[in-house]
Parts: C-alpha cells; sequence; structure tokens
C-alpha cells in the first residue's frame, strides 16, 4: 500500500504535528519506507502463531492496593506555565 | 409503522480500591484539587505504570458473579486522543483482550424477569476533570480522578424498551454494590451510564442507525433521555428523514438530547497494546481463591429465600435487591420463624417508610431484632394487625421493644373467650337492627356487629374470634 499526501495530513493531525505542505512529499516518502518494510514482513506466514502482546514472555507483576504517594502539588505546580487555585490552567478547550 | 426500539448499554463502574490503577495515589473523594495526582497522573517523562492487584480482583468478582469467561491472560492498550484532562495523550484500557467476556445479568420488569447478556468488561483509567468556569479565560484541569480506575461493562443491544434499560442499569448497580467492588454513589459518578439507543420496523432483522447517549449520572436522566431520543428517531424517520450515526448529549433542563459529534467528527483512537504494560496473567488458584471469597449472589440467596422462608418468587427478588435489606430480612426471618410475614413486613411497612423518609435499610430505625419482637406478637396472636401497624409506629418512632411497647400502651389483644362473648352478648343486645338483618340473609349485618364489639373492646378483640363467636350466637 502507497500513502497518499491527504493521508500523511491526516496522521500529522492526529498526532498533533505540524507539517507544512513543502515537508508533506518527504515525510510521505519516508513514511512509504517504513510501509515497504512492514509488507515484507506481513508477507511472512503466520499461520497458527498467537500474536504477542509483549516481545518478552512475562507476566504483569501486580502492587498491592496500600497508598504510598504523597501529596506534591507545590513542587509539580511550581514549574507549570499557569496555575489557579490549585488547578493547572490550559488555553480554553471549548466554547 | 410500528417500531422496535433496541437498547445496549456501556456503564462505566468505578472500583473503591484506595488507589489509583497504575500508581500508589490515593482515590478519596473530594480532595483539594491535584493533591492526589502524582507523576504518572501528570505523565512525567520516565515514569511507568504500576499495576493495582485489586482492580484485577474486583474484576475478576464481577465476572464471576455474570457467569462470564475470565480471559486468564488479558492485555492493556492505548486508546490515543488529545484533551488536557488527558496529559498522556492516550488512555490506558483493554480492546482485543478484556479481563471479562460474556455473561448474563437477569433483571426485574414488572414482575417478570428477563436476561440480558454481556459483551464483555474491561479495566481502564479514569481522565481528570476540566473546569470551564472562567479561569482569566483559560481552563483549568484538575487530575485527581485521572487514574481512577474503571471498569467498562458493555451489554449486548438486548433491552427493547427503557424500562429494560433501566432495570438492567438499576441491576448491575445493585450487583457491584452486592460484591463491594463499587460505593454505587451516582452523584459523585461511581456509575455513570452511556445508552446506544435505535429503533427499526418490527419483524426487520438488522438493527437500524444508532446513537449514543453520553454519560448518564441517574436511573430517572437515563429514563427520560432513552424516552426522549427514541420518538426523536421514530419522527425523523417518519418524517422522511435518516437518523446519522452520533454521539448525543442529554440535557436535563429540556429533557432533549443534543448532537455532540457526528460520525465524520468521529475519534479515531488508534488502539495499540500498550508497550508499557506486560500482559496480566491470572492463575486458576487465583480465580478459585477469589470465588470462595465472593458472597451468596443474589440469585442464590433469592432461591434459597423461597426455598427456606416459603416467600413469593417476587417478594424475594425484592428482598434481594441489596445485600443489606437481604441480611435484614434474613436475621427477622431467621429469629422469628416467619418467613411471610417477615418479607411482608421488610416490603411492605419498612420499604414504604423509608422511601417516604428517603433512607435506606442502613438507616432503619427499627433493628431486625426489634422487628423479630413485633413480628412474634402478631404470629401469637397477641397482635392484631391493626394494632401491630400502630406498635410499628412506635417502634419506628422510640428505641423500646414490641413488648415494652404492647405494655406501656396496653396494646394486647383480647384472646380471653369469656371477655369476647361479653362484648358480643352486649352488641346483639344493643343491634337488634342488626341481628334481624343478618338473620334475614343479609351477611353484612355481621360485619357491623363486629365492628360493634371491636369498638367496644377499642381494637384491641382478636377479629377472628369476634367473627367466630357472634356467628356462634346468632346461630
Amino acid at each position: 500500500m502507497s500513502l497518499t499526501h491527504q493521508d500523511v495530513a491526516r496522521i500529522a493531525k492526529l498526532a498533533r504535528i505540524n507539517v507544512s505542505d513543502e515537508e508533506i512529499v518527504a515525510v510521505g516518502n519516508q513514511l512509504n519506507n517504513i510501509f515497504g518494510l512492514i509488507e515484507k514482513m506481513q508477507a511472512v506466514n503466520t499461520d497458527g502463531i498467537e500474536p504477542m502482546a509483549h516481545p518478552q514472555d512475562v507476566s504483569l507483576r501486580l502492587r498491592e492496593d496500600i497508598v504510598t504517594q504523597t501529596n506534591q502539588r507545590e513542587a509539580f505546580q511550581a514549574i507549570a506555565p499557569q496555575v489557579e487555585k490549585g488547578l493547572f490552567l490550559v488555553p480554553k478547550v471549548i466554547e | 409503522m410500528k417500531w422496535e426500539v433496541v437498547i445496549g448499554l456501556e456503564v462505566h463502574v468505578q472500583l473503591n480500591t484506595a488507589t489509583k490503577i497504575f500508581s500508589g495515589t490515593s482515590t478519596a473523594f473530594g480532595a483539594e484539587p491535584n493533591t492526589q495526582a502524582s507523576a504518572v497522573e501528570l505523565a512525567f517523562p520516565g515514569v511507568l505504570p504500576v499495576m493495582n492487584k485489586a482492580v484485577v480482583e474486583k474484576a475478576i468478582r464481577l465476572g464471576l458473579a455474570l457467569g462470564s469467561k475470565i480471559n486468564q491472560k488479558n492485555v492493556f492498550a492505548r486508546k490515543n486522543y488529545f484533551y488536557p484532562d488527558l496529559p498522556k495523550g492516550y488512555q490506558i484500557s483493554q480492546m482485543e483482550l478484556p479481563i471479562v467476556e460474556g455473561g448474563v445479568l437477569p433483571i426485574l420488569v414488572g414482575e417478570e424477569e428477563k436476561l440480558v447478556k454481556l459483551t464483555r468488561a474491561h479495566m481502564e483509567e479514569d481522565a481528570g476533570k476540566s473546569l470551564h468556569e472562567d479561569f482569566s479565560g483559560m481552563t483549568g484541569i484538575d487530575l485527581n480522578r485521572a487514574g481512577t480506575p474503571l471498569l467498562e461493562v458493555v451489554s449486548e443491544p438486548d433491552m427493547r424498551s427503557p424500562e429494560e434499560a433501566v432495570a438492567y442499569a438499576r441491576a448491575l448497580h445493585s450487583l457491584v454494590m452486592w460484591l463491594g467492588i463499587c460505593d454505587g454513589n451516582m452523584q459523585e459518578g461511581s456509575f455513570r451510564v452511556d445508552a446506544n439507543v435505535s429503533v427499526r420496523p418490527f419483524g426487520q432483522q438488522e438493527f437500524g442507525t444508532r446513537r449514543e447517549i453520553k454519560n448518564l449520572n441517574s436511573f430517572r436522566f437515563l429514563e427520560q433521555a432513552i424516552k426522549y431520543e427514541i420518538q426523536w428517531q421514530i419522527d425523523t424517520l417518519e418524517d422522511g428523514g435518516r437518523v446519522e450515526q452520533a454521539t448525543v448529549l442529554f440535557d436535563p433542563d429540556s429533557g432533549e438530547t443534543r448532537m455532540m459529534r457526528s460520525k465524520e467528527d468521529a475519534h479515531d483512537y488508534r488502539y495499540f497494546p500498550d508497550p508499557d504494560l506486560l500482559p496480566v496473567r491470572i492463575s486458576d488458584e487465583q480465580i478459585a481463591r477469589i470465588r470462595s471469597e465472593m458472597p451468596e449472589l443474589p440469585s442464590a440467596m433469592k432461591a434459597r429465600f423461597v426455598e427456606a422462608f416459603g416467600v413469593s418468587a417476587y417478594d424475594a427478588a425484592l428482598l434481594t435487591g441489596s445485600r443489606a435489606t437481604a441480611e435484614y430480612f434474613e436475621a427477622v426471618a431467621q429469629a422469628s420463624g416467619q418467613g411471610k410475614l417477615a418479607a411482608n413486613w421488610v416490603n411492605g411497612e419498612i420499604a414504604a417508610r423509608l422511601n417516604r423518609e428517603g433512607k435506606d435499610i442502613g438507616d432503619c430505625p427499627i433493628s431486625a431484632e426489634r422487628l423479630t419482637g413485633l413480628i412474634q406478637r402478631i404470629a401469637d396472636n397477641t397482635l392484631s394487625s391493626k394494632l401491630a401497624k400502630q406498635v410499628f409506629d412506635a417502634l419506628w418512632d422510640s428505641d423500646l421493644s414490641a413488648d415494652a411497647i404492647i405494655e406501656r400502651d396496653g396494646l394486647k389483644q383480647v384472646s380471653d373467650v369469656g371477655a369476647i362473648e361479653k362484648m358480643v352478648e352486649e352488641a346483639i343486645a344493643a343491634n337488634p337492627k342488626a341481628v334481624e338483618e343478618f338473620r334475614a340473609g343479609k351477611e353484612k349485618a355481621l360485619n357491623a356487629l363486629a365492628g360493634q364489639v371491636m369498638k367496644a373492646s377499642k381494637g384491641k378483640a382478636n377479629p377472628a374470634q369476634v367473627q367466630e363467636i357472634l356467628k356462634q350466637k346468632l346461630a
């Protein structure tokens, strides 16, 4: 498969990456090279092989449900661009 | 045209753990903004999620209660979208391999039982909260809720009316509280419902196009929203329009649903397995242990109540609506040996009074022990049903036992044959007209005479005995 410029623009938008019209061509070529590699891998016969969720065959370790974290709001908010009444402020997201 | 309604529900059940799903941060409700938000919830570079064992075990509990398949290997995935209350840019959820698959939930619609099939239940993290009031023209973010563990429980599109949808939501709500995995507090958002609604011409096989109503946080809103949505879809189709797939919000003030986003704006979440988390593996031993720790389930308890106490299936269903009610009933039925009487009082007077005063069984001013005292005096004929009601009211407003109230207020039912005979004779002597009517075949006249006796005894005469002795005397 081959990505069109439109596909590239859409992927960039979803990832919130600003890609200019000039860059789209170069980025498109790079992405298509990667797809070429993926196509090669997809050509391998994987019948009867269980998909891996992780490269290592180990299981998740679980933690006991006990509070270990303390309140560090002051430290976190000291490096935030803007705070008010304990809230982090961000550009308005709805009108 | 006759339309058929099709409804499926997705419920976000907040699990009542002490800490978040992926960090040891407290989940206590109502803390100052961002005081329960660690580097994990804030998505600082380099942090890694560390899974909470209690979340897995509570999910298994629900799966076992629903008779579902527990996936002994299940996998976390990233659901990607951008919003400021989700600093990572993705929500950790489960996609292809959820922890729970399948199962059924019995629901009670009117007096009829119906089985609703479950699709799946998966573990995921909640997002933070965006506050859109004016903060110098900006949006305020509180991440205390971020990372709170949720179980998203998805039903099959098995419901055919708003009433069935509400019955399902109520049944699931009482089950998660019964299992002790969720506090059930809907005002605080511990149990939030999304409803997928569509309509189709009656008899048609394929489903109509659905619209999803988001974030309903009360049973009343759920019912109102679905009713409005059904009517809107039917009106749209009958006017020759088309229903487009969309996500809508319910506005409780106007009682209407309105479009939040259309299909074109639908998110592309680009799910993929989260490389930060290994697959969760659950052993047979772990499942067996959790099964052994589970409380008796409502369905099993219901059957046992019918069997052991002779109550009706309907009464048993009401009694097992919550674990607290079931335990209360069982204590009374056990101690009094009067299952049916106990069921009548718990489902009748107690339920009505609690409902009127906006309380639940946990706040009931009459302990199981004191209700047992009342029921024993009804069973041994010390109290008529009328006197029993009087004692019940006094029990509600005091700490006294039924016996103490009967003693104090002189409410003992008179069952002494001699005393009743005397009153019957007086009533017969004083009401020759009624006696004549009864003898002429007017059965009702007997009630008038019995009424006179009851009045003379200040309501304390045993009504059955009064009737019996009257008939003897008049024969």
